[in-house]
């Protein structure tokens, strides 16, 4: 992320999730959070710290281990005229409640022709990387993004952490939005003032001509990470940041593609049926005879994740093989 | 319970009109039953026929800022709430002209001017949303209550349970209504939940809970009123345990294997609408004449409404992907 001089303040990711949610919940009292813990307990990844105090009960609503109860009141209360923002743990936990997000959330606009949008937004933590074995580390986001009806965002830099939120709430459809647990701690600089986000665009976090990274959420800064290192060798990766994983934004990732002429898709889902397969069926589809070489992946093992550390980060993608892949895209002769 | 003997409790306007929604809906859904038939409706059709009382008797005690939320099985519901019967039929013909554009069918009728919430296929799908329809009306400040209709299968989802706790929980403005008629599709209630006892589950929960005889119409109205006036008073939610039965197959793919003809024939003489009309002529409240001629108006308005279903055009080819999503800022 580039600082600009002046303004811009130095704080975590996660302070960023919370700054949005407190200038949500100040801007518009149709307004409110409900979920597990995220009250009295401040959030079991202390997100939501310090909103119980600050909002009282009545908006910062600590709620039963109801997964299915809970989400399907935030879309009843989005039907009811309010703007409740829905938090799950985690993402493995919203599959309690997959019959009220795809059901309902995803469904009950089409089906009225119109007369019931949702304009709920749910979030849920995202992603490996700590430890935390095969119930609590998995990325379902791209699963999600099959659904017709949801909108999927995905921020991964302190900018997105702090305006996407705003954005979600803008919108008039379910939003679902993934926080990965290793950005949580991230420190990186916000830029200020505050420009508003969309929810619509991929953006280019890093401009290259030898090949086009496709990334989101976490795996971003591996992207980021593995270009300085291939900078060093003269290779110039222009990394895209997905941002939002429904709709996907075909324009301007076409756009890289014809730029550069090579993808790399990393994507910290399965493959097998996940959203790198669907990325690069859609680069197949619109812009197939501007590749220079096959479209390459590195996502995750097809495994559940494990609990140790060793195989943890093996089963995960890593700068090393994002590098690696990158190499051999470049290296092959169109 | 109303003792079916007594002298029903009712001026002659609100027999009429309690008897001419409830033929209003039987009318309509016999017909429905012949245009299946005719392929003119497709896809599943679940009748409501027997279970009118309940419908009836529970939407003239809500008033027009409550919610509904409805089940599959919402023909009577949409129509007791007064969703048109023209655009009610279009919507069984799929047409662009129905309730909900075509697009939701026999199971999904939506019409939020009366806020109707829609007919939900997920059974105990509907729960969650009227908790939260209920919250909206706490939290802004509202005096409207969310009604949730939903049959006795839903009772073993999970759904039932967390949605009952979560309203008891936040004494939301809530009234479930158990639309108890003894089988879930095909599964009786003995043969799926260990205690059959569906008011005592909602009593665990810490709400008052009734059971109500559901063929009886004012006996529903009665206890619909008293429930809605406690919650409007902020007493939180209420269960009702309306004992019905549908007296037609699930769906119109049911040879009715699970139940014996002589059940239905017990239940037959039970009806609705039946007993509803004996009562009342024998008070001297209606006449034959009374009753000929509520029904003719009703199947008027039936055949009205497939000349309206009829003549309508079918949505547009290239309207295909049209909402999807919200097409304007809420």
């Amino acid at each position: 992320m580039s600082a600009v001089a002046g303004g811009d303040r130095r704080i975590t990711y996660r302070e960023a999730l919370r700054e949005a949610l407190r200038e949500a919940l100040s801007a518009d009292p149709r307004v409110f959070l409900m979920g597990e813990d995220v009250g009295r307990y401040g959030g079991c990844y202390a997100v939501t710290k310090s909103l119980l105090a600050e909002f009282g009960e009545e908006r910062i609503r600590d709620t039963p281990l109801s997964e299915s109860a809970f989400v399907g009141a935030g879309i009843g209360a989005a039907l009811g005229g309010l703007r409740p923002i829905v938090e799950i743990m985690t993402c493995n936990f919203s599959l309690l409640a997959l019959d009220q997000i795809v059901n309902n959330a995803a469904t009950l606009c089409h089906m009225s022709a119109g007369q019931c949008p949702v304009p709920v937004v749910i979030r849920m933590a995202t992603g490996a990387g700590r430890q935390l074995a095969a119930q609590h580390s998995h990325s379902f986001e791209g699963w999600y993004a099959h659904i017709p009806g949801l909108r999927i965002v995905a921020p991964a830099t302190i900018d997105d952490a702090r305006g996407m939120l705003a954005a979600a709430l803008r919108s008039p459809d379910p939003v679902l939005m993934f926080e990965h647990i290793g950005l949580l701690n991230m420190e990186g600089e916000l830029i200020e003032p505050l420009v508003p986000l969309d929810i619509d665009h991929a953006a280019i976090r890093r401009a290259g001509r030898d090949l086009t990274m496709l990334s989101y959420g976490a795996s971003l800064f591996k992207c980021l990470e593995a270009a300085a290192t291939l900078a060093g060798a003269g290779v110039e990766a222009e990394v895209v940041d997905l941002r939002t994983l429904r709709p996907l934004d075909d324009t301007r990732i076409m756009e890289s593609v014809r730029r550069t002429h090579r993808v790399l898709i990393v994507d910290e889902g399965w493959r097998s049926g996940g959203l790198s397969a669907e990325l690069g069926m859609r680069i197949v589809e619109q812009a197939f005879y501007e590749l220079d070489a096959p479209i390459a992946r590195v996502c995750t093992a097809e495994i559940p994740i494990p609990y140790p550390k060793h195989l943890e980060d093996a089963a995960l993608p890593s700068v090393e093989r994002v590098v690696s892949a990158a190499r051999a895209l470049v290296a092959h002769e169109s | 319970m109303t003792d079916a003997a007594e002298t029903p409790d009712v001026t002659r306007e609100q027999a009429l009109q309690l008897l001419g929604g409830m033929l209003r809906i039987r009318q309509f859904e016999d017909r429905c039953a012949q245009l299946y038939t005719e392929l003119k409706i497709r896809g599943f059709l679940h009748l409501y026929n027997g279970e009118e009382a309940v419908a009836v008797g529970v939407m003239q005690a809500l008033a027009p800022q409550d919610a509904i939320v409805a089940t599959y099985r919402e023909h009577g519901h949409a129509l007791a709430r007064g969703v048109p019967m023209n655009a009610l039929m279009a919507e069984m013909f799929g047409k662009r002209t129905g309730a909900s554009g075509g697009r939701g069918g026999s199971m999904h009728v939506f019409d939020t001017a009366r806020r109707f919430f829609g007919g939900n296929a997920i059974v105990g799908g509907g729960l969650p949303l009227a908790v939260g329809l209920a919250l909206a009306e706490k939290l802004g400040r509202r005096n409207g209550i969310a009604a949730c209709f939903f049959g006795e299968g839903a009772v073993a989802e999970g759904e039932f349970h967390e949605s009952l706790n979560l309203a008891a929980l936040w004494r939301l403005p809530v009234l479930f209504i158990c639309e108890n008629n003894l089988y879930a599709m095909g599964t009786a209630l003995a043969r799926s939940e260990a205690n059959t006892d569906v008011s005592a589950k909602a009593a665990s929960y810490g709400m008052t809970a009734l059971p109500v005889d559901g063929m009886d119409v004012l006996a529903v109205a009665a206890a619909t009123r008293a429930a809605v006036g406690a919650i409007r008073g902020g007493g939180g939610p209420r269960l009702l345990e309306c004992r019905t039965y549908r007296l037609r197959a699930h769906s119109m793919f049911d040879a009715q294997l699970y139940r014996d003809k002589a059940e239905v024939e017990e239940w037959r003489k039970r009806g609705p609408l039946i007993t509803f009309t004996t009562r009342c002529k024998a008070a001297g409240l209606i006449t034959e004449e009374d009753f000929q001629r509520l029904e003719k108006a009703a199947d008027g308005e039936v055949e009205a409404a497939v000349a309206f279903a009829e003549r309508s055009e079918w949505e547009p080819l290239d309207a295909l992907e049209r909402f999807v999503y919200a097409e304007h800022a809420t």
